[in-house]
């Protein structure tokens, strides 16, 4: 076990020493799956909304399967995403390959589809409630679709959430298009899986904390939120 | 069910005599052979109604008479299953709906504050800012809640936002209004409150369909009376003579307070 104490020691020593390595890939990964949430939430959030306003047929098909994309393996987008961006792919043209943009690419579309299934669901709710009213006031489709997202928005910040905490712990699909390349596309959950395989415990052990605290502040912050939200009656 | 078809309505008497072009008001109502089925029940069964453009029609009835879906149906938010809903002879659908105002029994807010409430309504309308704002003012003012214009909505006490749903109604400024049982079980300083911001909406001209199975307020409200009784018209006749002689077995069990299966 003396390897293990070690490795806290080191670890905690790395962070309180501010190592400029290790928050070099922290604010890489930040930003990389700050971007894709953003992204994710943009393209997300409508596709939810139109799932809940239009009864259009094969919307239960559509459905089940933007759901079953919730579970779609990090490593085959990923693969997906390196065919598409490599040399001879058809976006080889880009040359984005091995960069943060093709890792911001693949994470978007790792979890746009769980921002799009959970927002739906967060959002039926609120149409069931909001649906005749609407209609009654004839509020346009586009209208009604922007009104749930405002409304439905504590629930969404949530379904954001759940969307973020996937994308900043995934390793497969990043690990693929972007290679892990030092100071370029090196990013908390493959500098782990790296430093793991290299025996520098301390470096990974001190990602592992900072990767778990961002984790747990995220869900604190989720709660928080909620909390007030249900005081004003607005959750 | 030629028994069924009711009696036409006397025209109340401040109204004036009606004119040919009356049927051509938005307010009046007009249906036939409607007729509603859910899995092969019959919930709503009406040969023929004809409503009077402006008057107070209060729709009363026990419950599951199909109070409820009558409103729903007449304004066009439910398809029926056959039959015709007219208003001022234009068929029921989107362009009559656009004319009209329903406020649920249960009032039906959005998350937020109580001004916004009647903002997200007043948005789409004509008018500048400062006009839109001014009329925000003046709805709330109507309704009591002017000194709450902040608060979120969902706080507030059930008179007050079903005050503020009936706001929100009146801000589309419609020609026809539908309330269904909008003050069951609220306070009485909400119950008059909304009594006489309706008679007022009336008295501007505004065609009023209220249900209600409260015999108190339909007498208070009412210049006609239509009873609903599983589902059909038993009954349609100006207020003084319904409530003074019911022909119906049911109105008659039903204003006499006893229970009406």
């Amino acid at each position: 076990m003396q390897d293990f104490a070690g490795a806290f020691g080191l670890a905690f020593g790395l962070i309180a020493s501010g190592d400029p390595d290790l928050f070099e890939i922290v604010g890489l990964s930040m930003r990389v799956s700050l971007t894709a949430l953003l992204l994710s939430c943009l393209i997300g959030f409508p596709i939810g909304a139109l799932l809940v306003v239009r009864k259009f047929f094969g919307r239960g098909i559509v459905i089940a399967l933007v759901n079953s994309m919730m579970g779609f393996p990090p490593v085959v987008i990923g693969l997906l995403v390196y065919l598409a961006l490599s040399r001879a792919g058809p976006m080889g043209w880009l040359g984005l390959l091995y960069s943060p943009t093709a890792m911001i690419i693949a994470q978007t579309l790792l979890i746009a589809p769980i921002v799009a299934a959970l927002s739906r669901q967060v959002l039926e709710a609120l149409q069931a409630e909001y649906d005749e009213q609407f209609r009654s006031l004839g509020v346009s489709r586009g209208s009604a679709m922007l009104a749930l997202i405002v409304d439905g928005r504590y629930g969404l910040v949530t379904v954001a959430l759940a969307g973020f905490g996937r994308a900043v712990a995934e390793v497969g699909a990043v690990i693929i298009v972007g290679g892990n390349i030092e100071h370029l596309t090196r990013v908390m959950t493959t500098a782990i899986a790296l430093e793991t395989s290299k025996g520098d415990l301390g470096m990974a052990l001190a990602l592992g904390i900072i990767l778990m605290s961002i984790a747990v502040s995220v869900n604190l912050g989720a709660s928080a939120l909620r909390a007030v939200a249900e005081r004003q009656a607005y959750a | 069910m030629p028994d069924a078809a009711p009696l036409i309505p006397q025209k109340n008497p401040e109204a004036g005599p009606p004119t040919p072009r009356d049927r051509l008001l938005p307010g009046a109502l007009r249906l036939e052979r409607l007729s509603l089925q859910v899995a092969g029940k019959t919930l709503v069964d009406i040969a023929k109604l004809s409503l009077e453009p402006r008057s107070v029609t209060v729709v009363m009835g026990p419950n599951g008479a199909g109070k409820s879906l009558f409103l729903r149906l007449v304004h066009g938010l439910i398809p029926p299953t056959s039959g015709w809903v007219s208003w001022g002879e234009v068929a029921c659908g989107e362009a009559t709906r656009s004319t009209q105002a329903m406020v649920f029994q249960k009032p039906v807010l959005l998350r937020r504050s109580v001004s916004a409430n009647i903002d997200f309504v007043l948005r789409h309308r004509a008018g500048t800012k400062a006009e839109r704002r001014a009329r925000r003012e003046e709805l709330l003012t109507r309704v009591g809640l002017a000194g709450q214009a902040e608060q979120p909505a969902r706080l507030l006490s059930g008179g007050e936002q079903q005050r503020l749903a009936l706001a929100r109604a009146l801000a589309t400024r419609p020609k026809v209004l539908l309330l269904d049982e909008p003050t069951a079980s609220l306070d009485p300083a909400s119950v008059q409150m909304i009594e006489q911001i309706v008679l007022a909406a009336s008295a501007e001209e505004t065609k009023v369909i209220f249900v209600t199975h409260d015999v108190g307020q339909a007498r208070r409200l009412a210049d006609d009376v239509a009873f609903l009784h599983h589902g059909q018209l038993v009954e349609h006749r100006p207020a003084a003579a319904f409530f003074n002689s019911p022909t119906s077995e049911a109105a008659n069990a039903y204003l006499a307070g006893r229970i009406v299966l």
